[in-house]
């Protein structure tokens, strides 16, 4: 397990990218699911970075597993916890994928773009905290 | 990120190698000077990883070329980032080649 406590801010994702790619390739987690895991990583953290503060920067707590042993079933479970605004990104509306160039919006696809990348994503507010986890197998 | 464009009359290419992500998305809006061009092609072959930040400059591009009645085109993708095309439904809004 690794953990990283940094400024939700979006200079940072590089950091948040290189800890779940240091935690998940020597555990075997293919290329392929490595970048759907990071795609909901950050879309969650740039959430957090724009959001949970407002106009200030304050912290964020990102935990890294890996569940199960090498040649058995593993999953990555990733987990954050912010003390900003209570929010939970998971009741916004799905976005309409039916529409027209002219028609969609541009944005409303990183909340989305979550769920279709990883098995599970569970929020609670708990203790004064936003906490969000992650789950995807490989 | 390295991005690279050829421009030919009205026709630009850009070829993206790396991660369009949020940090170099914007990096590739400010790059992308549409004056003048009627045909624009992103070369996709070197592209590892695209976020929903990069989806946002393909589709606001896409829009600018529809509305002054230009074409875009998205080739040479790897099968990770098509499968981002068809999980986010771009695959319908954009024109995917392959050479």
């Amino acid at each position: 397990m690794a953990e990283l406590t940094l400024q939700a801010k979006v200079d940072n994702l590089g950091q948040v990218m290189d800890l779940v790619e240091e935690q998940l390739t020597p555990a075997g987690c293919k290329m392929k699911t490595l970048m759907q895991v990071q795609i909901a990583v950050e879309e969650i953290f740039v959430n957090i970075a724009h959001y949970a503060y407002g106009e200030s920067v304050g912290m964020v707590t990102i935990q890294v597993d890996v569940e199960g042993a090498p040649g058995q079933e593993q999953a990555a479970v990733i987990t954050f916890a912010d003390s900003g605004t209570p929010y939970n990104p998971l009741e916004r509306e799905e976005p309409d994928l039916g529409l027209s160039v002219e028609e969609r919006p541009v944005g409303g696809l990183g909340i989305f773009m979550v769920k279709k990348s990883v098995d599970s994503v569970e929020y609670e507010y708990r203790n004064g905290e936003n906490v969000l986890v992650l789950r995807k197998g490989f | 990120m390295t991005i690279t464009k050829n421009r030919d009359g009205s026709r630009l290419v850009v070829k993206l190698n790396g991660r369009l992500d949020t940090t170099t998305s914007p990096q590739l809006e400010r790059t992308l000077l549409l004056d003048d061009i009627d045909e624009v092609i992103f070369d996709l072959t070197d592209l590892q990883y695209l976020a929903s930040a990069g989806l946002r400059v393909l589709l606001t591009t896409q829009k600018k070329m529809n509305a002054r009645k230009g074409t875009m085109v998205v080739k040479n993708a790897n099968e990770m980032i098509l499968e981002v095309f068809e999980m986010t439904g771009f695959s319908h809004v954009l024109t995917i080649e392959h050479d």
